[in-house]
């Protein structure tokens, strides 16, 4: 199977690889996937207080298109606000980078990866 | 495009341009274009003389008689007919199988197929080391059972199995033992003249011959009798049917007497490649090799790196082709279905690279793979999350994950 341009691109340059404070109050840690089934992101975000997402991190165990997907990501909400990141569509993401039917269950981890940094951080506010 | 260096012997090989040059003189008005079933002209008579000789050169690799040997499409067709052959024809005598969890599809689809039609068949589990256990193989063995198919090197982790042993419990219980030899012959001896086994799979594409060309092995002392699957002409004394594809066969023949001449010399030099590469990443930490590494094949090396899924691997080691028993790499999601039986955690399965190295690779491509290698699996566990958890101390097993 060969991989498109924008795969290759992310997976070779990914975009904001590292890791934010979990405990900071600001930040937001989303981990998803199992090993078992070969993938698991962890997508991290921190916000100002206007609820802007100022910084967002990855790291991801999984194939190319996995990668992508996330790094992707990370670039995508930076400066949205919650609500606007909470928006996005897996779907997007497909199109984005082009994923073939095979991959698609990547862009669905890394929109179930946002959403789930966005309850951690509710969870930490309420 | 700078073409990737080839590591993935197992998968299949290239022609050697001995072979191919002389597969090219049985094709054209020129060569020896013949069909070999015609008895009655010049032309018939070149072409069965090539197919006969082939055959001797193919029945003198494992010491067996060429009216032993069946042309076939292939190892897989050589499965169908053996496992399905015999089936068909001694089904009277008891409906029940043994085989190991770790076969070929060829093997245990072919089986799965005879389970529809009434059969029973029993898959074993293999040791931690990919090996059968001889006790349990012994204590599975019914007043029923007419066969056992054990594969008798692993396509991916190319551990070897104990033909003789195994031959001869089959034989003290009067059961049929068909081997799927694909992977071993050419590359370690087999003398069938003295090993209890009554079926063995060939293949020519896995030892520089052409794809698309196998042979089975069929035992006459003692008599091994089989139900064609494939009905026509009466081609292979009724055991096949279909013009003899003359091209391929004498390509089959002339790889397999290539093999004859050059295996001890080749395997010998493709197990210092194979230990030079795990040389080169036996001091990484987290890196697991997977299958027996003594009783294993000299090209092969099947190795887990931790941490590190095996599709982004191979696509960061691009300039190396390999294959991975990750299940990225196939439709099913699922990883190895070899390396689980060998009760390999799924992530470890996930993360296992198999090298194969072969007649055309040389120390340097091995050097660039190590270099290249390891390069790209530290960037890749810089990536990991479950790296940063496994420096940080904590045991994968206790996290909850949610399985999608």
């Amino acid at each position: 199977m060969a991989y498109g341009k924008k795969v290759l691109d992310h997976y070779e340059n990914p975009r904001n690889v590292g890791v934010l404070d979990k405990d900071a109050v600001n930040v937001g840690t989303g981990m998803v996937g199992a090993p078992a089934c070969g993938d698991v992101m962890r997508l991290q975000i921190q916000v100002n207080d206007d609820g802007v997402i100022e910084e967002a991190k990855f790291k991801t165990y999984g194939c190319g298109s996995a990668i992508a997907s996330s790094s992707l990501l990370t670039e995508w909400v930076k400066g949205k606000t919650l609500d606007e990141a909470s928006q996005i569509k897996n779907t997007e993401i497909v199109d984005e980078l082009e994923l073939p039917p095979v991959k698609i269950h990547c862009s669905v981890l890394a929109e179930d990866a946002i959403k789930a940094a966005i309850t951690d951080l509710k969870n930490k506010a309420s | 495009m700078l073409t990737p260096t080839y590591m993935d012997y197992s998968s299949t090989t290239p022609v050697d341009p001995r072979v191919a040059k002389k597969m090219a003189k049985y094709l054209t008005m020129e060569g020896d274009f013949g069909n070999a079933a015609s008895r009655s002209h010049y032309y018939g008579w070149q072409a069965e003389k090539a197919v006969d000789e082939a055959r001797s050169q193919v029945a003198d690799l494992v010491g067996a008689d060429p009216r032993e040997i069946v042309w076939t499409s292939g190892a897989t067709e050589s499965n169908n007919l053996a496992i399905k052959g015999i089936a068909n024809f001694y089904h009277k005598r008891g409906k029940h199988i043994i085989t190991l969890k770790t076969e070929h599809k060829a093997v245990l689809d072919t089986c799965r197929q005879l389970e529809r039609e009434g059969f029973e068949v029993t898959y074993l589990d293999p040791m931690a080391n990919g090996l059968l256990d001889i006790e349990e193989f012994k204590s599975t063995i019914r007043e029923d059972t007419i066969l056992a198919s054990f594969m008798h090197v692993n396509n991916e982790i190319g551990v070897i199995q104990d033909l003789q042993t195994i031959g001869e419990i089959c034989r003290e219980n009067k059961v049929f033992f068909h081997v799927d030899a694909a992977q071993s012959v050419g590359k370690i001896e087999i003398d069938l003249a003295s090993l209890p086994v009554d079926l063995m799979s060939f293949s020519a594409h896995k030892i520089y011959g052409p794809k698309g060309m196998g042979a089975l092995y069929v035992s006459r002392k003692p008599r091994v009798r089989l139900e064609a699957q494939m009905h026509g002409g009466g081609h292979e004394r009724g055991m096949r049917s279909g013009t003899l594809a003359t091209h391929q066969i004498v390509g089959m023949g002339e790889a397999f007497a290539i093999a004859k001449a050059e295996m001890k010399e080749e395997s010998e030099r493709t197990l210092r490649l194979r230990q030079r590469l795990y040389d080169g990443f036996s001091d990484m930490e987290e890196v697991v090799v997977n299958g027996d590494l003594d009783q294993r094949i000299s090209g092969n090396l099947n190795i887990s790196f931790n941490y590190v899924e095996g599709e982004s691997l191979m696509m960061a080691i691009s300039g190396v082709a390999v294959s991975s028993g990750s299940a990225c790499t196939s439709a099913s999601l699922e990883p190895s279905y070899v390396l689980r039986a060998l009760g390999l955690s799924d992530e470890l399965a996930h993360s296992s690279i198999r090298f194969s190295v072969g007649r055309y690779t040389t120390e340097k491509d091995v050097d660039d793979a190590i270099a290249l290698v390891r390069e790209k699996v530290e960037k890749l566990r810089e990536l990991s999350p479950l790296w940063d958890m496994y420096k940080d101390g904590i045991d994968l097993n206790s996290v909850q994950w949610a399985a999608h």
